[in-house]
C-alpha cells in the first residue's frame, strides 16, 4: 500500500466525512461554551481576586494557582472518574465543559487582572472623584482602557481552549478526535486522523497568525 | 476672616493620618468658609497633597473628623459618593479618560451619576469647553491636545458635576511654562466667580492674586496660615523663610 494510500485514502476520507463533520460540531459546541463561560467566570475570579476582602483574595488566588498547576486533561479526569466516588455523577458533556471552563476561567482571571492593574491608579481616582460608583468606573473607564491589553493574550487562551477541547475523547465525548479515532478503528485506516489534524490547522492557523499580529502590535505601541 | 453667620462648608479637626508607620498628616485643623480660596504650599512631603486628597476621601484618614458641606466623612459609602458628587478635583497628571472624546470625557459623570439626560449633559459640556476656551477640540481624544489643553479640559470636566468646592493638587506642576498661563487663568476666572477652592501649588502669583489664606505645610503640620500680603512680607517661621526664599529667590 502506497504512503497516499495509507494516509489521504480519500474512500475512507469520504465514508468517514459525516462523522468528522458532527464531531467538528461539537468541538466548535465545547469550545464556545467553555470560552463563554469560562471568560464571564475569569472576569469575575479577577475581580474578587483584585478588590475583595482579604479571605476571598487569598480563595481566588488557590482557585487560579491551582487550575493553571494542574493538567487540563487531569480536571477533566477528576470530574468525570473520580468525583462519581462521592456520588456526583456528570455526563461527559457536563465534565468537559465544566473542566474546560473552569481552567479557562483560571487563565483569562489573570489576563484579566493584568489588564486592570494596567490601568494607571490616575484613572480610577478621576473617576472617583466625579462621583462615579466602583461597578460604573470598572465598566465605564477601567475595563475598556484594559481591553487593549487584555485581546492578545485572550486569543492565546482561546487558541489553546479550541485545541485542548480534543481532550474531552478521553471522556468519550463525541468531539472531532474521537469521531476521528472511532473511524480509523472502523476503517483500520489512519486517513480520518490525518483529516482531523488538517481541520484543527484550517480553523487554527489564522488564529495563531492573529495572535502574533495582535502582539506585534501592542509591543510596537508600547515601544 | 471670621465667619460666625454661616458654617465652614469644610471643616477639618485633628486630623491624623499615617502611611504604614510614616506620620503624614498630623493634628490638622482647618475651616474653610463658603467661596474662600485657599492656596496650600510647603516643601514637598509636607502633606500637601495628602491633605486635599482626604478631603474626597481618595486618601482613607485614621484619626480626627472632616466635615465636607455638612456631610461627615466616614466609612458609609453613601456619604463619601454624596461628597464626591459636591467636590471637583484636578489632577497633577490630568488624569482625563484616554479612550473617550473630550465631549464624552466631560458628560460621563454627568449622565452616569447625575443622571440627566445625553443632551442637556453635551450642551452643558460645551458650554463649559467655550469657558475653558477649547470648544473646538470637542471631538478630538486627550492625547491629542497639549497638556495645558488637557488640563482646561480636566477643569471643565470637574465642573460638568457643579461641584461647589474645587480642589485642585498641583495643577501645573506638569506643564511647560508656556502652558501654565492658559490654566491659571482658568483658574484665576473661577476664583473670580466665586467658587470655593483649595489650591496646592507653587505658583506664588497664583497665591499673592486670588487667595484669601495661604496654608504652609511642614512635615504634616499646618505651621502658617495668613492672609498672602502677610504671610509673604511677614512668614512667622525659619522653614517657610527658607521656603519663600528658595522659591521665589531664584
Amino acid at each position: 500500500m502506497s504512503l497516499v494510500q495509507t494516509f489521504f485514502n480519500s474512500q475512507v476520507m469520504l465514508a468517514a466525512l459525516p462523522a468528522l463533520l458532527r464531531g467538528l460540531v461539537n468541538t466548535l459546541l465545547l469550545s464556545a461554551m467553555s470560552i463563554c463561560a469560562g471568560t464571564a467566570v475569569g472576569l469575575l475570579v479577577s475581580l474578587v481576586r483584585l478588590y475583595a476582602p482579604k479571605a476571598l483574595r487569598v480563595l481566588a488566588i488557590i482557585y487560579i494557582d491551582l487550575l493553571r498547576a494542574m493538567p487540563m486533561l487531569v480536571v477533566l479526569i477528576l470530574i468525570y472518574y473520580a468525583l462519581p466516588f462521592l456520588g456526583i455523577r456528570f455526563t461527559s458533556w457536563t465534565s468537559a465543559v465544566l473542566a474546560f471552563s473552569m481552567v479557562m476561567s483560571a487563565y483569562s482571571a489573570e489576563v484579566f487582572r493584568a489588564g486592570i492593574e494596567g490601568v494607571p491608579a490616575g484613572q480610577f481616582e478621576a473617576a472617583a472623584a466625579l462621583g462615579m460608583p466602583f461597578a460604573q468606573t470598572l465598566r465605564l473607564v477601567v475595563l475598556p482602557q484594559a481591553i487593549k491589553a487584555i485581546v492578545p493574550p485572550m486569543t492565546g487562551n482561546c487558541v489553546s481552549m479550541f485545541k485542548d477541547t480534543s481532550l474531552a475523547s478521553t471522556v468519550a465525548l463525541p468531539e472531532l478526535l474521537n469521531e476521528a479515532t472511532n473511524a480509523q478503528a472502523l476503517y483500520a485506516n489512519p486517513s480520518p486522523l490525518i483529516m482531523a489534524a488538517l481541520v484543527y490547522v484550517a480553523l487554527l492557523w489564522p488564529m495563531v497568525r492573529l495572535v502574533s499580529i495582535l502582539e506585534r502590535r501592542t509591543q510596537a505601541k508600547r515601544a | 476672616m471670621l465667619q460666625t453667620a454661616t458654617m465652614p462648608i469644610i471643616q477639618v479637626e485633628n486630623l491624623n493620618k499615617w502611611f504604614g508607620k510614616l506620620h503624614v498628616l498630623k493634628n490638622i485643623t482647618l475651616n474653610v468658609a463658603q467661596g474662600e480660596r485657599i492656596v496650600i504650599c510647603g516643601p514637598s512631603g509636607s502633606g500637601k497633597s495628602t491633605l486635599i486628597r482626604c478631603l474626597n476621601k481618595l486618601e482613607n484618614h485614621q484619626q480626627g473628623r472632616i466635615t465636607v458641606d455638612g456631610v461627615t466623612l466616614d466609612d458609609a459609602t453613601r456619604n463619601v459618593d454624596q461628597v464626591r458628587r459636591e467636590v471637583g478635583m484636578v489632577f497633577q497628571h490630568f488624569n482625563l479618560f484616554p479612550h473617550l472624546t473630550i465631549l464624552q470625557n466631560l458628560t460621563l459623570a454627568p449622565i452616569w451619576v447625575r443622571k440627566i439626560p445625553r443632551k442637556q449633559a453635551e450642551a452643558e459640556a460645551i458650554a463649559y469647553l467655550e469657558r475653558v476656551k477649547i470648544a473646538e477640540q470637542t471631538h478630538k481624544y486627550p492625547g491629542q491636545l497639549s497638556g495645558g489643553q488637557q488640563q482646561r479640559v480636566a477643569i471643565a470636566r470637574s465642573l460638568c458635576m457643579n461641584p461647589k468646592i474645587m480642589l485642585f493638587d498641583e495643577p501645573t506642576s506638569s506643564l511647560d511654562p508656556e502652558m501654565i498661563k492658559e490654566v491659571l487663568d482658568v483658574m484665576v476666572e473661577l476664583a473670580r466667580g466665586g467658587m470655593t477652592m483649595l489650591v496646592v501649588t507653587h505658583e506664588m502669583g497664583f497665591a499673592r492674586e486670588v487667595a484669601d489664606r495661604v496654608v504652609f505645610m511642614d512635615a504634616g503640620e499646618i505651621t502658617e496660615s495668613a492672609e498672602p500680603g502677610n504671610f509673604f512680607e511677614r512668614p512667622q517661621t525659619q522653614r517657610a523663610k527658607q521656603f519663600l526664599s528658595q522659591i521665589l529667590g531664584h
